[in-house]
């Protein structure tokens, strides 16, 4: 097995609006392994990008406050870390790839001032070298270096992405944080984005945690999966555990939710009801009133129970299920 | 009989930089009670399609026909009378509701305008279509932002069906939504279809939901119609190489069996002044000098239409 790189622990996040609290994140644990990719999914509000940003200590404080946990990354805790060292590890050794590549670029800026301005701030260059350093980027993802004078509006959506992505390879981050980096490119584009993000982790051995919504993508280039729900890990296991033998009732609502490519039943098995509403989650297992196969013990918070060898499912009927088998 | 039929269908618009060709002679048909799936990239003027049937926006050149009535060029009574046969499904569940209207009062508007109903039967009916498209009896006073994406694009559903249309334009009604909310209003939508023989174009962007809900697929590329078949043997045996492309680009959940992806070069170019030969040719693997030349829409197997000169040497 391979080293534990990033390490979260029982990371609580709460948002006040209003004099309400809002419990984005409740108690997550999570691991990226040195060099391997890690899927975030679920649906909107479920407290992904919340997470991301924890890790780089970028949310708005306040109304956002991390509350509790631990985020070890190599060996350090970052959440302890005094604002100026986490200046240096913010796009240095993390570095993060927003959803929106139309506004994460600075529009009145040139793309190729935009990246070597991070090669300067984290390294000892000159603005020659950093110039250098920036075209060998641009290079790397695809664009030609004469479109270093060029501004983001002169780009497409998916040209766009490549400069978010290069911008965030510059500095050699060992840890890329990815929030949706393919939801606003059309198939076609998503489909070289992805193929490029995938050579350059294997030829930097870089270690990723990509959030998305989208099934699809995760079964493409991810090693490990965690489901999100509610601020809650709801299961967690290898790509092959979730794909192959979903256990917990979401995993296999969102899987019942996609339109099958090669199934030609005329119904989705949709699950019922909405996401719950943040400022008020219900006690117990959060995903319980839209649970098809809820029963009386859900209104106890369940626990993660290792099912099989790293493959963990927080559900009362495996907590139940997990005390009979060890009785008989 | 077709229900609708598109012959020859174009929308120019001018813009600084010349004429850009969005809708580019379109020739299509819609079944009654059958559902017409549009696929395409951003910008390759699916929407533009859609609103030009449904007489959001002027045709430049073409037909437009609704069960048998040309209505490409209806005006006054005539247009007004069109707007009770044909409606639209937007997109975003978010800009498309008037913010000050509540639920009922949204849905009241369109019978209210068609001067056909008593105050009763307005009430009547709004009740009716809450019901129909789900939205619970306590919500009827709330207000847009009071709604989650899923229940305001009921309420889109519920405003679009007021008048009993026979055609509905659905222009990406999925894409703003969670998956969960989306299997819930897909299975809507295919519910009231059943219910109402309705016939539905469907625009969107996400194939796995186009090969659900369509029985015909039309793929469009930068304002041209590349290639239209029955939806099942489009998936089965695409023929045109920018379909092939498309497919298997889709992401797919099944891990034993990953799509053989078709790598293309650069990106989608602009239907600005175009060309013309075909407008597919700078990405396609398979391009060569017989492209330049323009390319008609050929039936290379039953009901399945084909524009590409080559499509039979690579098919083979």
């Amino acid at each position: 097995m391979s080293e534990e790189f990033l390490k979260i622990n029982n990371l609580v996040v709460e948002y006040s609006s209003g004099g309400q609290i809002v419990q984005a994140v409740n108690g997550v644990d999570l691991t990226v392994k040195k060099g391997k990719t890690l899927g975030l999914v679920g649906e909107t509000g479920a407290g992904k990008t919340t997470i991301a940003k924890s890790i780089l200590r970028i949310l708005p404080t306040p109304p956002a406050k991390i509350q509790k946990g631990e985020i070890f990354l190599d060996g350090e805790d970052l959440l302890k870390l005094p604002e100026k060292e986490m200046m240096k590890v913010r796009g240095n050794k993390i570095a993060m790839i927003f959803q929106d590549p139309m506004t994460a670029l600075n529009p009145t800026m040139t793309v190729g001032d935009q990246i070597s301005e991070v090669v300067l701030q984290h390294n000892d260059y000159t603005k020659q070298q950093a110039q250098e350093r920036t075209i060998e980027m641009l290079e790397l993802v695809g664009i030609a270096s004469v479109r270093y004078m060029d501004y983001p509006h002169q780009f497409s959506g998916g040209m766009k992405q490549r400069v978010v992505i290069a911008m965030a390879l510059a500095c050699n981050p060992e840890l890329i944080l990815a929030d949706e980096p393919t939801t606003a490119l059309d198939v076609t584009i998503q489909a070289q984005v992805l193929d490029m993000m995938r050579e350059l982790r294997e030829k930097f051995n870089t270690s990723m945690i990509l959030i998305t919504h989208d099934l699809g993508v995760v079964a493409e280039t991810c090693d490990d999966v965690a489901v999100i729900y509610a601020g809650e890990i709801v299961e967690y296991g290898t790509l092959a555990h979730i794909f192959r033998n979903p256990q917990h009732p979401y995993t296999l609502g969102l899987f019942g939710s996609l339109p099958k490519l090669d199934d030609d039943s005329k119904r989705l098995s949709p699950i019922h009801g909405l996401p719950p509403d943040p400022t008020n989650l219900p006690d117990g297992c959060k995903f319980a009133p839209r649970c098809p196969e809820c029963k009386g013990e859900c209104a106890k918070n369940p626990a993660m129970v290792e099912i099989e060898p790293g493959h963990f499912v927080r559900c009362c009927k495996f907590a139940a299920g997990q005390s009979k088998r060890g009785g008989v | 009989m077709a229900l609708l039929e598109v012959e020859h269908l174009k929308k120019y618009f001018s813009v600084g930089a010349g004429t850009n060709h969005a809708v580019d002679d379109i020739t299509l048909s819609i079944e009654k009670g059958h559902t017409m799936g549009v696929v395409g990239e951003s910008g390759c003027g699916k929407s533009t399609l859609g609103r030009t049937i449904i007489r959001l926006l002027d045709a430049t050149d073409g037909v437009v026909r609704l069960d048998g009535e040309d209505i490409t060029y209806a005006k006054g009574k005539k247009l007004r009378e069109l707007r009770e046969k044909v409606s639209i499904v937007f997109q975003d569940p978010y800009s498309s509701l008037n913010p000050r209207s509540s639920v009922e009062a949204t849905i009241k508007e369109p019978l209210q305008e068609s001067h056909r109903y008593t105050k009763a039967q307005v009430q009547q009916r709004t009740e009716e279509l809450m019901d129909l498209v789900g939205i619970e009896e306590r919500l009827r006073l709330a207000y847009p932002h009071e709604m989650d994406g899923g229940r305001r694009q009921r309420v889109g559903i519920a405003r679009a069906l007021a008048l009993n249309p026979q055609f509905i334009m659905c222009d990406e009604p999925v894409s703003a939504l969670d998956v969960s909310i989306q299997a819930q209003v897909l299975n809507l939508l295919m519910d009231l279809q059943e219910q109402m023989q309705l016939t539905y174009m469907f625009v969107t962007h996400d194939l796995s939901v186009v090969r659900h809900i369509s029985d015909d697929i039309c793929v469009m590329y930068l304002g041209q119609l590349v290639e239209t078949s029955p939806s099942r043997e489009l998936f089965r045996r695409p023929l045109h190489p920018y379909t092939k492309a498309l497919l298997s680009a889709i992401p797919s959940t099944d891990l034993d069996h990953p799509m053989q992806r078709v790598q293309l070069k650069g990106e989608i170019t602009s239907a600005i002044n175009p060309e013309p030969g075909c407008r597919f040719a700078a990405r396609c693997p398979y391009a060569c000098d017989k492209c330049r030349q323009p390319q008609v829409l050929e039936e290379v197997e039953p009901k399945h239409f084909v524009s590409c000169c080559r499509v039979k040497e690579i098919n083979d």
